[in-house]
């Protein structure tokens, strides 16, 4: 019998590992992958806690779902900005995106 | 706790996810940071399968380790030339990161731990694929065909907006 | 009587239209606007008087009433208390209003000649209208705050006035002094009228008599304030000194405003609360006699030597609004017939002074217009050229004189009846000065039109009559001045309101006749001829009191060391120092910490959302434990 709270656990080690690569990596993709792994680990979340606590209902199951689709959504739209930004200047390092800065 | 089958299978994909996921942050070439993305996917994947959810594991499988990291590792290799390496992080930047994200973990998992939920109790069995269409199509008290649609929207929203900020000018 | 809100409109309309529009119109077009609205407004003011005199006449009392045919409550401050604005009609703002106008019309249709070509010709009409408005205004406000507004709007057109010419600095200078003396005096006024207001319960004319009763000591301290604003405006001594310097403003602006109109309005004020004055505290009233007569005597000594026209005319208005002043502070009871004669001879002499004293300026307009300058040293021997302007001159000076049959003989003889009935030496006093008076005059009439010409000044430049524009007032005017005596006063304006039939005291009359005429003789003797021996002898053997007498008994000097060496050095520059340094240094430290603390820590905003993220990590965390550790 394996407890919920060691599913919990596994998602908070991959949410902070998630905000660790967003604080720290320069790379744009980079810390999209950082957050694509933040956003599992509430998947997961959601996902646990349906089956665990609420088993008769499925609002985390779909809350899931519809994360996945959510997601995908904004991959699409990130990476065509990213694709965008490598176009004008040649590289996708945060560093240089200062334009909009000031 | 006595070692089951489930036991050993959920510490395997334990480790294998947080390993990954460690990996996925930490590797300097992106490239690889995509792949073990893939296989940290792959292990939630697994979590699900193992909860008995196999249509959402399904669904994780086919979008984001199917759709969302091949677009990753196209946009990588669009914008990567090879051999292209993250530099060396400035040490403060790193310790500081490092420091918060680790006090944040702390603080979260002695939460988590010292929390009482509601009593859980874990039922076996599959959900039926019918289920969850019925659920998804129906308007009703607990029906998603409001959601269902609005995504489909944002999807619509999202192809034509890719499209839009993407294309040459 | 509705129609008499017209005299207040049309000049303002006009005011706002030249004031607005007038730079885009043509000079000649600008003036003739001003001009027919102030005739209108002469011909309103006229028809009023005949109307309030003829048409309605005395009630069944025998007294004229006092029409309000217009009021309105503006600023409601208690039951009883509130400021009104509207127009209040008895016998003296009727003469006044019919005086005004008269002057302005005058005035208007003089400018068109002496002003023709300046600079601003439809700013300067602008300005006339709005002081017409606002003279208007003052005279007829049905209560004393009404009063003090527009008494107000008068400083701010005659300062305007005074400072025409901006580009002048000695312009400049008189239009500040005149505007700072008058706003000094006119803190007084208003203290008075809060004092008035607080005690008597009301702003108007006509408070209850039981309040005033209950006041005591309040209302005569009061009425004195109220003195100081009116000594200020009408130049009593010591708040004298603008009115000289005053002089600076374009001539016309000096016949209306700094002789016939606005500087009576402090005679206008004591007029207006006399029956206070009298009923309530006779004793400042006489102490406004003993003020009137010093600054008579002090003008009339000074008028005596300066060699500048127009101060000789300054200094001579001054001296007559002291006449005003004296005769109404004489007065000791309300009936006209036992020590209230004084209030109708102060009204009486208003109306003639003005008269006369508009058309001396407005001649000697014309004769600066004609020599290009103030100074008597380039005059002389005037009467070849211009033998109109030097006729009306005449009859004017006569008039001040104080010569059987023009107009000032009449004011001046009641006036120094009243003076007698107070206290012979108040009225020997006041004969002297009217005979100093005859002198003065005399001495600048026969140094501008007879004595000694300045030949070769005018053989470069012919001194010249002047347009009719200038002539047709100064004609009007005189012929005003030589029947304005026969007018019979007494019937219309009394200090109780009865008929009085003025006349002449015989004893009096002679007196003053012939000092009028002794004063005359004397300056004919000295200056008359082309050389003035006695003159200059006497200028020589009293060097020290001629040279102190032509610097006006360095009075402005002493105004000049209390403000500069005793009020700037000594209060007001620790006063800057303070402000420059401990409220202005306080300001500056805040707002140098603020600058160095933003520019300390303006390195957070970096625009890195990294960094941001982590900040906000941090402060997630901080609550948390925080959160943790309380519960």
């Amino acid at each position: 019998m394996i407890r919920m709270e060691y599913y919990l656990i596994v998602s908070t080690i991959m949410m902070f590992v998630g905000i660790y690569g967003f604080v720290t990596r320069r790379n744009l993709l980079a810390m999209l992958i950082s957050v694509e792994l933040i956003l599992n680990s509430v998947d997961i979340n959601f996902v646990v806690f349906n089956r665990f606590l609420f088993p008769g209902e499925l609002e985390g199951f779909f809350f899931a779902l519809f994360a996945i689709g959510v997601s995908a959504a904004e991959t699409a739209v990130a990476i065509a900005i990213i694709i965008n930004i490598y176009r004008n200047l040649r590289n996708i390092q945060v560093r240089n995106l200062r334009e909009m800065k000031w | 706790m006595e070692i089951t089958l489930e036991t050993i299978v959920f510490a395997v994909l334990a480790l294998f996810t947080t390993v990954n996921a460690v990996l996925a942050v930490t590797t300097r070439r992106i490239l690889r940071a995509a792949t073990y993305l893939l296989f940290v996917l792959f292990g939630t994947a697994g979590i699900y399968f193992q909860l008995n959810y196999s249509f959402l594991g399904a669904v994780q499988l086919l979008i984001y380790a199917g759709g969302i990291t091949v677009l990753y590792v196209f946009s990588i290799l669009l914008t990567s030339s090879e051999g292209d390496m993250a530099k060396h992080l400035k040490g403060y930047k790193l310790v500081a990161g490092l420091i918060a994200t680790c006090l944040g973990l702390g603080v979260c998992l002695y939460i988590t731990l010292r929390h009482d939920f509601l009593p859980s109790h874990f039922e076996h069995g599959e959900l039926s694929v019918r289920t969850i269409g019925h659920a998804l199509m129906s308007s009703g008290k607990f029906g998603y065909v409001l959601p269902f649609e609005v995504i489909s929207l944002l999807l619509l929203a999202c192809i034509v907006g890719g499209i839009l900020i993407a294309r040459k000018r | 009587m509705e129609y008499t809100i017209l005299i207040l409109l049309l000049p303002f309309v006009s005011f706002l239209v030249l004031g607005l529009a007038g730079m885009k119109l043509r000079p000649v077009v600008a003036g003739v606007i001003g001009t027919a609205v102030v005739a209108v407004v002469a011909a309103v003011s006229y028809c009023t008087a005949f109307e309030y005199f003829f048409a309605v006449g005395r009630d069944a009392a025998g007294l004229y009433p006092t029409l309000v045919p217009w009021n309105g409550v503006w600023l409601p401050i208690s039951a009883t208390l509130h400021i009104d604005l509207g127009i209040l009609l008895d016998p003296i703002s009727v003469m006044m209003l019919v005086v005004i106008s008269t002057v302005s019309l005058m005035v208007h249709i003089y400018s068109f000649g002496y002003m023709k070509g300046e600079r601003g010709f439809q700013r300067y009409y602008a300005f006339l209208s709005l002081f017409t408005m606002s003279m208007m205004g003052l005279v007829v406000a049905t209560n004393i705050f009404q009063m003090y507004l527009f008494w107000e709007l008068v400083g701010v057109s005659s300062y305007l006035l005074i400072g025409f010419y901006y580009t002048k600095k000695e312009a400049i200078a008189a239009s500040k002094k005149a505007f700072i003396v008058t706003r000094f005096a006119d803190l007084g006024f208003l203290v008075g009228i809060l004092f008035y207001g607080y005690y008597a319960g009301t702003f108007s004319f006509t408070p209850d008599a039981k309040l005033l009763v209950a006041a005591g000591g309040m209302i005569p301290l009061a009425l004195g304030l109220m003195f100081i604003g009116g000594a200020g405006k009408s130049a009593m001594f010591p708040l004298h000194i603008w009115l000289p310097d005053a002089m600076e403003g374009p001539t016309p602006v000096s016949a209306l405003i700094h002789a016939a109109t606005m500087v009576v309005a402090g005679v206008y004020l004591v007029a207006r609360m006399f029956p206070l004055f009298v009923g309530y505290a006779p004793e400042v009233l006489h102490w406004t006699a003993y003020i009137g007569a010093f600054t008579a005597l002090y003008a009339a000594v000074v008028a005596c030597v300066q060699s500048d026209i127009k101060r000789v005319l300054a200094f001579s208005t001054i001296s007559q609004i002291g006449f005003m002043i004296v005769s109404l502070g004489v007065c000791t009871s309300t009936d006209p017939h036992a020590g209230g004669l004084g209030y109708m001879a102060s009204m009486f002499h208003l109306f003639t002074h003005a008269l006369f004293k508009a058309l001396l300026f407005l001649g000697a307009g014309a004769i600066i217009h004609a020599v290009h300058s103030n100074e008597m040293s380039a005059m002389g021997g005037l009467r070849r050229y211009m033998p109109l302007t030097h006729a009306t001159f005449l009859v004017a000076c006569l008039a001040i004189a104080g010569i059987w049959p023009l107009s000032g003989f009449f004011s001046k003889d009641e006036i120094l009846t009243a003076c007698f009935a107070f206290s012979p030496v108040m009225g020997w006093v006041m004969t002297a000065i009217a005979g100093l008076t005859a002198f003065y005059m005399f001495r600048l009439y026969y140094n501008i039109f007879w004595g000694r010409e300045n030949r070769e000044l005018h053989a470069a430049h012919t001194p010249h009559e002047a347009p009719w524009t200038m002539t047709l007032p100064l004609l009007i005017l005189a012929a005003a001045t030589l029947v304005a005596g026969w007018i019979p006063f007494g019937r219309g304006i009394s200090s109780n309101g009865e008929a009085y039939t003025i006349h002449i005291d015989g004893s009096v009359a002679a007196v003053s006749l012939c000092v009028a005429v002794a004063g005359i003789a004397l300056a004919t003797w000295m200056y008359a001829r082309e050389k003035q021996p006695v003159a200059d002898r006497l200028a020589e053997t009293f060097s020290g009191l001629h040279r102190a007498a032509y610097h006006r008994f360095y009075i402005d000097e002493v105004y000049q060391f209390i403000t500069h060496r005793v009020i700037f050095a000594c209060i007001s520059t620790p006063i800057a120092w303070f402000d420059r340094h401990v409220v202005d240094g306080a300001m500056n430290l805040l707002a140098t910490a603020t600058q160095g603390t933003a520019y300390a820590i303006r390195r957070i905003q970096s625009g890195s959302v990294q960094r941001y993220c982590i900040w906000m990590l941090c402060g997630a965390l901080g609550l948390t434990i925080l959160v943790l550790i309380i519960c």
